[in-house]
């Protein structure tokens, strides 16, 4: 299989989008001022080699040839993160610890004037010992270039990222680092008598309880945070007895969804365990946001003032980034809503960035096409399709959506003839849509994989509903023909070689009718399937994979064209751009890259998630990427620049899916709570909350036209919801946007249309044909 | 919140003897204390850590179930070789021993020869995946094929119909919401209209989903085939229906046209007096009481009419004088008696509703014997409160009556029997009551007084339902308890009808006939798969192994008064039993001429298990006769 040459179709298309696309992705890295992230190996050839050496435009045949990614010496390079899209400690002017409490309140409530990254003003002492251990880390592991630039850029700016440190530590896999970590978790050791820390939290849990009512809600964030560091410091601190006796005491005060965090730490009773503790380093690296109202912080204040509780203090100037806000202070249900994130909520400024959600402008050309063929197919129904169709077209195209990204903010590739074509079908079937609404739902087909007993964990369809792909547990892909037309590959390069180009039906010809069959199975993978994804154009397919690799398929000959490595760990999700040529996968290593088809190495790298990416979607306008993670959270990244430009807080569970609304406005995430979110993008708020489910949601999609969204489930139930009134009340509502002060209706039974339950197949994939027929997957599992 | 907020996590190690063990196992002798106990924290702290990034393997598998193969990829992850060899697909079948105040779970490995494993034929190979289509829902409604679960299981099925309100409270709520809303935002008028308009559309729509609903072709052959069979003419077929509808669970669908078949059948058969088929509906009516997916709320409006009428209808049979209708009566009675029991509620009121029907129907004069017999039937019932309150309180009247008749001057035969019947009924029902409410000492004359002309009667009934009840308290402490409950009554009530309803069934026309098939069924019946059979197993097992016994003893010598065949340990309850049914076979022949029926009541000691069984004994020792 390896050594099938490549055929001439294939080859003749895939120079053509490169060659097409080559010199825009050239533009793109050079145009951008990307922040390249100076101390990380991997991205600087990334970009470098856009220019140079390896425009390699002809996807590699085979995995093997592919050079590998050079992963760098050790774990380094994984969790690369750039600087501009952590949320670093340094974004925040700091406050000096040893300033009297009652001066340095200032620049906490003071928002940090630039919404971007800023370069924090004063140098410290701690910030000082981290860089010279990541330059120590450097020398040791011969990065000259980066720790000159580092040596350079130290004097200038502070602006350097712990988190790099904290990657450098939970990838230890080699111990030569480990001192450097050790650095790093020193700020722990202000050494305070072990036996009044349970004093301090009871303090502060005392003083939140008498707390007016009105500030006990706000101020009852802060117990989780300081609980947390308070236990830290205890373990760092070797009373190992001491911090057992106070975790056991009051971690059940902490609220349900930090359970899972609070498991890892329980386990940890030695200093040893705390260097290699992902989630420790989390905590330690990243500052908890909690926001508050102004009352409340003066409340506080004054209270740790009063009594000198230089501890608790401690903890708050240094671990916790406390957003004061004007106005009321929050109620508990409005802090509920948005709370869960492992490190807490997100920053204000962090969602101010404008987003440009809307959709972009679609090409005009197949608009007479497509009447032409409109006339000679239907003779009756002339005059009524003609009407909406030109309504939505006409005014899709025509108006520029004011809230679309400019035409060429991110260069996408050119429309092929084939494209367009696609296209037409597209206009046409969307002619023959169902309207969908409350009371005309979707119909569910639902295919179920039968003997899957390896484990089906992954599910696609293409855009056109005629192919399904499987992801398995047993490392293959398979993919299904769901139409009477079946899977054909190509002929062999003699076969190829005697055929007449110049015929007619030249596409037909290339096609080996002996391989025709109903599903093709895909091998190359050596680990579980997690993540499937068809190309718009359907030609080609991606999976990844836990043995850290992307692997490209093409649908023409049914072989892997390349293994994209670079997450050294399992990568859970990848998905093609809607656009084709881009895509985004997200892993373990807690990074999310987005690549282009023919680069073997990632363009951008978004980093920031304080655990595994999870799950990976592109915006409908391809000028944003969605991530989801493990760590409660979700973010939305530019993928002109890299920067993360909206962090949602709300979810109470790791996030397994997200969708965008065909729009673009809004997004929808479910997690293993079972819960769905809805979020609007444009400002970054939670809009809407559906209850239902009681398991993971696996499966989100919306209707063609967005009025329903279906989800599915663990629990074996496909759900459908009213999205139209879901939405409904917000067009009216002026957000609240400064305070966040967000109410949800619980309206999640008057917004469920149908509930629909399968015998024991988990739903773990949906997709609406392009006449809003509902298809559903999973994989049947006796009990 | 407040549960999630309970988990407690605890920071459990493992045990410092594992790590000496495991120490000893690789070679290493002594291990210290000091040693052990650092591992120990060590290996456990590394243990969770697995566990937990083996969870995220699990969530992004899509499983529930954690695998070994979770755990290998953690280890992967860890860069630590994975364990090989410990492949379960399920679980791992960890064995479990103790011993020496230890507990241990190991994991038991078979020494394996190689050759057999050689030798083995290759197991089949697995099948291949594939894909198969079928719809969820069509247009929102899920159809009923094999592919899709049943549907709606019997919780959502009483919620629906109990609290049919509660589905549209949240639009109500969000109406006066969104009334608010409208003001505070200072909506135009004609939209906040709207809104409420479409609101409260949307809230009736969901009340009431209009959809006519049709059964699939299987469905309708089903359907077809049930009824057919329970009205049939085959009983082993009737039984397999019958067991059937009690027992398979996507009845649901069907459940309307069940419900209209048996009332349009018993309303067509009570006209036609024809009461072999009003009894193979009530035996339908029961199964489908049975059911445990089935909640028949919705469908009481069909049932209840056509169970009332074949407990009181003037006419069930052709030839009243000599078939036996009263026990249809009897099963209505009980099916009426659960009915009310399941499904009574404060809003439906049934139970209230039929005890007043029973009552007033009971209190006219002009009540014909046969309606007397099946509102009395009725009412008894209905649990010990109602004979407390309803019926011992008419005794004396009824006494009255039944003495005009019996004693008085020639009436048509058909009332006699009546009044006897009813007789019978009132002594079986009351006495257990009365034996409760009177303190000891029974005097026929007190008794005399009191109740009048059923009083001396009663009086030796009360007599022996205490020995009973004394009895059976000394055999098992349970059986006294239990009676006062209602669920022992039901186990009961539906006893007889094991016994009876075939009788009937199989000869409905004549008397003399059951007693044969009684005899000729009952050792059959268990072999039976039928439900009733079952039913008599499970009722049987509380105390009643004794009394299949007797049953079977008294089978074998057909006559017999004074079988007196102890079986095994139970040889104090069987006893009495027999000794009861003996003495009451003399007692009444001497009072009351011609009626046998007496044995029934007399051997009858309390609401217990042996009721059922006692009642056959009389019936077959009085049928030969």
């Amino acid at each position: 299989m390896a050594a099938v040459p490549e055929p001439p179709a294939a080859q003749s298309e895939a120079p053509a989008s490169a060659a097409a696309s080559a010199p825009s992705l050239a533009s793109v890295s050079v145009s951008i001022p990307v922040p390249i992230p100076v101390p990380v190996p991997v991205p600087v050839p990334a970009l470098a080699a856009t220019p140079s050496p390896t425009p390699s435009p002809t996807p590699v045949p085979t995995p093997s040839p592919t050079p590998t990614p050079a992963p760098g010496p050790g774990p380094a390079p994984s969790p690369a993160p750039s600087p501009s899209s952590t949320p670093s400690p340094t974004l925040v002017p700091k406050v000096e610890p040893n300033e009297s409490p009652a001066e340095n309140h200032k620049p906490g409530p003071v928002p940090a004037p630039a919404a971007g990254p800023g370069p924090a003003p004063s140098p410290e002492l701690p910030d000082k010992q981290t860089l010279l251990a990541v330059l120590q880390f450097l020398k040791k592991n011969h990065f000259k270039e980066a720790e000159e630039i580092l040596r350079k850029e130290a004097n200038l700016q502070e602006s350097l990222d712990e988190s790099l440190l904290r990657a450098a530590g939970q990838r230890g896999s080699d111990s030569v680092h480990q001192p450097d970590v050790s650095s790093v978790l020193s700020a722990y050791s202000n050494e305070g008598d072990p036996s009044l820390y349970e004093e301090y939290y009871t303090g502060l849990k005392g003083f939140i309880e008498t707390a007016l009512d009105a500030f006990k809600a706000e101020l009852s964030t802060l117990l989780y945070p300081v609980f947390v560091h308070l236990y830290l410091e205890l373990v760092y601190n070797e009373h190992e007895r001491e911090a057992r006796h106070f975790f056991h005491k009051y971690h059940g005060d902490q609220e349900g969804y930090y359970h899972d965090d609070l498991r890892v730490l329980a386990g940890l009773s030695k200093k040893e365990h705390m260097q290699g503790n992902e989630t420790v380093l989390d905590f330690r690296t990243s500052k908890f946001v909690l926001r508050i109202s102004r009352d409340s912080y003066q409340c506080l204040k004054r209270h740790l003032q009063e009594r000198h509780n230089n501890q608790i203090w401690n903890i708050v100037q240094e671990h916790l980034f406390i957003d004061v806000f004007d106005g009321m202070p929050r109620s508990k249900q409005q802090i509920e809503v948005t709370s869960g994130g492992m490190a807490g909520e997100a920053k204000r400024e962090a969602n101010k960035t404008k987003v440009f959600f809307g959709l972009l402008k679609e090409p005009e050309i197949e608009l007479p096409l497509d009447d032409e063929d409109e006339e000679g197919e239907n003779e009756e129904g002339k005059p009524k399709k003609k009407k909406p169709k030109k309504d939505s077209l006409g005014a899709k195209s025509k108006k520029q959506d004011p809230n679309a990204p400019p035409q060429n903010r991110i260069p996408l590739p050119e429309l092929k003839d084939s494209d367009k074509l696609d296209k037409i079908m597209i206009m046409k079937e969307a002619t023959k849509r169902v309207k969908l609404g409350p009371d005309c739902l979707p119909s569910i087909c639902f295919y179920t994989f039968l003997n899957a007993y390896q484990g089906l964990t992954a599910v696609d369809f293409t855009d056109d509903s005629s192919l399904i792909a499987g992801g398995f547990a047993d490392s293959t892909v398979r993919v299904w023909s769901v139409t009477p037309k079946k899977l054909r590959s190509v002929k062999g390069a003699t076969d190829l070689s005697l055929i007449d180009k110049e015929s007619e039906d030249v596409l037909e010809r290339i096609m080996d009718e002996k391989t025709a069959c109903e599903f093709k199975m895909l091998l190359g993978h050596g680990g579980p399937v997690y993540g499937t994804s068809f190309s718009p154009d359907r030609n080609y397919l991606l999976s990844s994979s836990e043995d850290g690799t992307v692997r490209l398929w093409s649908l023409q000959t049914f072989t892997c064209l390349v293994g994209y490595k670079g997450h050294n760990y399992p990568v859970w999700d990848t998905q093609f751009s809607p656009y084709g040529y881009y895509f985004i996968s997200g892993g373990h290593d807690r990074v999310a890259r987005l690549w282009v088809t023919d680069h073997y190495q990632p363009l951008r790298i978004f980093s920031g998630h304080l655990s595994d990416v999870t799950c990976t979607r592109f915006h409908p306008n391809s000028n944003y990427v969605v991530t989801g993670s493990a760590d409660r959270t979700i973010r939305l990244w530019d993928v002109l620049n890299g920067n993360c430009v909206r962090i949602l807080t709300g979810h109470k569970g790791p996030i397994h899916s997200l969708v965008f609304s065909p729009n673009g406005r809004y997004l929808a995430s479910g997690a293993t709570d079972g819960r769905i979110l809805l979020w609007d993008i444009g400002h970054g708020l939670l809009v809407g909350e559906l209850k239902g489910h009681t398991d993971t949601v696996y499966a989100l999609k919306f209707s063609r036209d967005g009025e329903i969204l279906a989800s599915g489930s663990m629990d074996h139930t496909v759900k459908m919801w009213d999205t139209v009134k879901a939405f409904e009340d917000l067009e009216t509502d002026d957000f609240s946007t400064a305070t966040g002060h967000i109410n949800l209706p619980d309206n999640s039974q008057e917004l469920l249309l149908g509930s629909y339950m399968t015998k024991s197949t988990p739903v773990i994939g949906l997709h609406f044909t392009r006449r809003n027929l509902l298809l559903a997957a999973g994989a049947y599992n006796p009990q | 919140m407040a549960e999630e907020k309970k988990l407690k996590i605890s920071n459990t190690l493992l045990p410092t003897e594992s790590m000496k063990v495991i120490a000893e196992s690789i070679g290493i002798a002594q291990l210290s204390e000091e040693t052990c106990q650092s591992l120990t924290e060590e290996v456990s702290y590394r243990i969770k850590e697995l566990a937990q990034d083996a969870l995220k393997y699990m969530h992004h598998g899509k499983r529930k179930k954690l695998t070994t193969v979770d755990i290998d990829c953690a280890l992967k992850l860890k860069n630590v070789e994975p364990l090989y060899g410990f492949h379960a697909q399920e679980f791992i079948p960890f064995r479990y021993a103790s011993g020496g105040g230890r507990e241990l779970h190991f994991y038991e490995e078979k020494e394996v020869d190689l050759s057999d494993i050689i030798n083995t034929p290759l197991p089949r190979v697995p099948l291949d995946v594939c894909l198969k289509a079928h719809w969820l829902s069509i247009e929102g409604v899920q159809p009923a094929i094999p592919e899709n679960p049943p549907p709606a299981p019997k919780e959502q099925q009483k919620v629906e119909s109990t609290e049919p309100l509660k589905v549209i409270k949240p639009g109500q709520e969000e109406e006066g919401q969104a009334k608010g809303k409208g003001q505070g935002a200072a909506a135009t008028d004609g939209k906040g209209k709207d809104k409420k308009k479409s609101l409260l559309d949307g809230g009736v729509m969901k009340l009431k989903p209009r959809t006519t609903h049709e059964l699939s072709v299987e469905q309708q052959l089903y359907y077809k085939e049930i009824t057919e069979a329970c009205v049939g003419s085959c009983e082993a077929k009737r039984a397999e229906a019958l067991q059937s509808i009690a027992t398979d669970p996507g009845l649901y669908q069907m459940l309307p046209r069940f419900s209209t078949f048996i009332s349009e059948g018993v309303r067509v058969n009570v006209v036609q007096n024809n009461l072999a088929l009003l009894i193979y509906l009530m035996r339908m009516v029961k199964a489908l009481m049975d059911n445990p997916t089935l909640y028949l709320e919705k469908y009481l409006h069909e049932l209840i009419p056509a169970v009332v009428t074949c407990i009181v209808s003037r006419q069930l049979c052709l030839r009243p004088d000599v078939d036996n209708h009263w026990a249809l009566r009897d099963f209505a009675a009980r099916l009426m008696a659960q009915i009310c029991k399941n499904f009574s509620t404060t809003t439906n009121n049934i139970q209230s509703r039929i005890t007043k029907t029973f009552t007033k129907s009971w209190l006219d004069d002009k009540t014909p014997w046969t309606t007397r017999y099946g509102c009395i039937a009725g009412l008894a019932e209905l649990g010990h409160d109602v004979i407390k309150t309803l019926i011992i309180q008419r005794l004396q009247i009824e006494g009255e009556r039944i003495r005009t008749v019996l004693e008085g001057p020639v009436v048509s035969n058909i009332d006699k029997i009546g009044a006897d019947h009813v007789q019978s009924l009132l002594l079986k029902h009351c006495a257990p009551v009365v034996a409760k409410i009177r303190s000891p000492p029974d005097n026929q004359e007190s008794y005399k007084t009191d109740y009048g002309y059923l009083g001396p009667m009663l009086c030796t009934h009360v007599v022996k339902a205490r020995a009973q009840a004394a009895m059976q308290a000394q055999q098992v402490n349970r059986t006294t308890l239990t009676i006062t409950q209602p669920r022992p009554t039901l186990t009961i009530s539906q006893s007889p009808q094991t016994s009876r309803a075939p009788s009937i069934i199989k000869v409905p026309s004549s008397i003399t006939l059951p007693m044969q098939t009684l005899v000729s069924a009952r050792p059959s019946t268990p072999t039976q798969p039928s439900p009733p059979a079952t039913k008599f197993i499970m009722m049987s097992s509380a105390s009643g192994s004794s009394s299949t016994q007797q049953v079977i003893t008294l089978r074998t010598t057909p006559c017999g008064t004074g079988s007196t065949s102890p079986v095994t340990t139970t040889v104090a309850s069987i006893q009495p039993i027999v000794k009861l049914v003996s003495t009451s076979q003399t007692a009444p022949s001497s009072t009351v001429t011609g009626s046998t029926q007496k044995y029934i009541v007399v051997s009858l000691p309390s609401a217990s298990e042996s009721k059922a069984q006692s009642s056959n004994n009389s019936l077959q020792q009085h049928s030969p006769k």
